[in-house]
């Protein structure tokens, strides 16, 4: 066992029947090798990693492939998780998200071409949790109050899967333009959504 | 690459906006700026934001099961650590076995492919010359513990496949498995008959 198992291992808790367990909680027992809490994280996050991946596959057989490679990978490495480093919530969506990003590169280049960009299914199911609704809200708001240059470069690195090369190229501006614009970006956003919580 | 040059990374790596070289290097750069793991952090935070605004379908009801079924089907035990950041690896494990070997101009490169040769340095040392999916191993190592040898593995999304063992020495060993971008290239000590799946220590990896 890691000195990271033995400082931050929390008392065995009933986790599927914990509802009111922290997702810190619940990805310790993951990486304890609990099943079920394998399931309780896929509750939680499942949904939103399928749409995130949907959003930059744009195809639903590779979204589900990377949302599984994901959550398998997340199993195989939760005993490392350190949430110093991340909230659980970050982290899940990281190994996601570089999963749906490395499997469109590779797709488009085994094909030769982008994805077909297929209508975009809008999802509001009924009874989807309205915790998530308000922040997809949110986040929504804070995008459009960006500056267009930035949100279009966030937006085509973060769901579009380009890297900053193939962005400057494919906008016709320099390297350096496009790390700034990614770099304010993402400061401003952090900014918006700050100021959102605290209106809330 | 220049440490100015380096830092402007931070945003596009934590995008996942950059090509597998340059999110090796940064990677490796992470290893040892503690300010900059910090800055990736808040930045990573951010970034993730903006899953929540994706709007997708549904994903299928029988994915859940589909992923727990995949859960129970796997040894924990067969699994190695790439997948993790590379800043998350305790100090000793990049402490590595290998002694840094120079890659380049070994002229052990019996190129018969079209494609250019590139070099990849292996975090840990050691380098690899790739040739389109063809990969040859260039390093040196210690004369390993009696009963064991070094093996190296070809990992893709997670799933590692077995690609050549070898002993003590300076090597350039073509690699049994081809390679493609995005894949993962470790070298564990393991059994000196080779393992199924590795289970030591990663001694070396790099992101091709």
């Amino acid at each position: 066992m890691s000195e990271y198992a033995m400082t931050l291992s929390v008392p065995d808790i009933d986790v599927p029947r914990e509802r009111e367990a922290s997702d810190e909680q619940v990805l310790e027992a993951v990486g304890r090798g609990d099943h079920d809490a394998l399931g309780v994280l896929y509750d939680r996050f499942g949904s939103l990693a399928y749409g995130l991946a949907f959003r930059i596959l744009r195809d639903r057989a590779l979204a589900e492939d990377a949302v599984q490679e994901a959550f398998l990978a997340v199993w195989r490495s939760a005993d490392g998780y350190k949430r110093e480093r991340a909230k659980p919530s970050t982290w899940i969506l990281t190994v996601v998200h570089r999963r749906a990003v490395d499997l469109v590169r590779r797709e488009e280049r085994r094909r030769g071409e982008p994805l077909e960009s297929a209508p975009e299914p809008t999802s509001s199911p009924a009874d989807e949790d309205a915790t998530l609704r308000g922040r997809r809200a949110a986040v929504q708001a804070a995008l459009s109050q960006l500056p267009g240059d930035q949100r279009q470069a966030l937006e085509l690195a973060y769901y579009g899967g380009l890297t900053q090369s193939e962005l400057a190229k494919r906008l016709g501006v320099p390297l350096g333009t496009i790390k700034s614009r990614m770099f304010a970006g993402l400061g401003q956003l952090r900014e918006l959504l700050a100021e959102s919580a605290v209106s809330q | 690459m220049a440490p100015t040059v380096i830092h402007d990374l931070a945003a596009a790596y934590a995008l996942d906006a950059l090509d597998p070289e340059n999110r090796w290097t940064y990677e490796r750069h992470l290893d040892t700026c503690e300010r900059c793991r910090e800055e990736v952090v808040t930045l990573r935070e951010t970034a993730s934001e903006l899953a929540y605004a994706a709007e997708g379908p549904e994903p299928p009801a029988e994915l859940r099961e589909r992923i727990l079924a995949g859960a129970r089907a796997e040894p924990r035990t067969a699994t190695v650590v790439p997948f993790r950041r590379r800043w998350l690896f305790p100090a000793t494990a990049i402490a590595a076995a290998a002694a840094a070997c120079a890659a380049v101009g070994l002229g052990l490169w019996a190129n018969s492919l079209r494609d250019q040769p590139r070099v990849v340095a292996m975090e840990g040392g050691g380098s690899l010359v790739i040739s389109g999916d063809q990969a040859r191993l260039v390093a040196c190592v210690k004369d390993p513990p009696a009963g064991k040898a070094y093996e190296a593995w070809v990992i893709e999304n997670d799933v590692p496949r077995r690609a050549g063992l070898f002993q003590g020495g300076c090597h350039s060993l073509p690699l049994e498995e081809p390679v493609e971008p995005g894949n993962t290239v470790a070298v564990t000590l393991e059994d000196d008959q080779g393992v199924p799946a590795p289970e030591g220590e990663v001694l070396m990896s790099a992101d091709v």
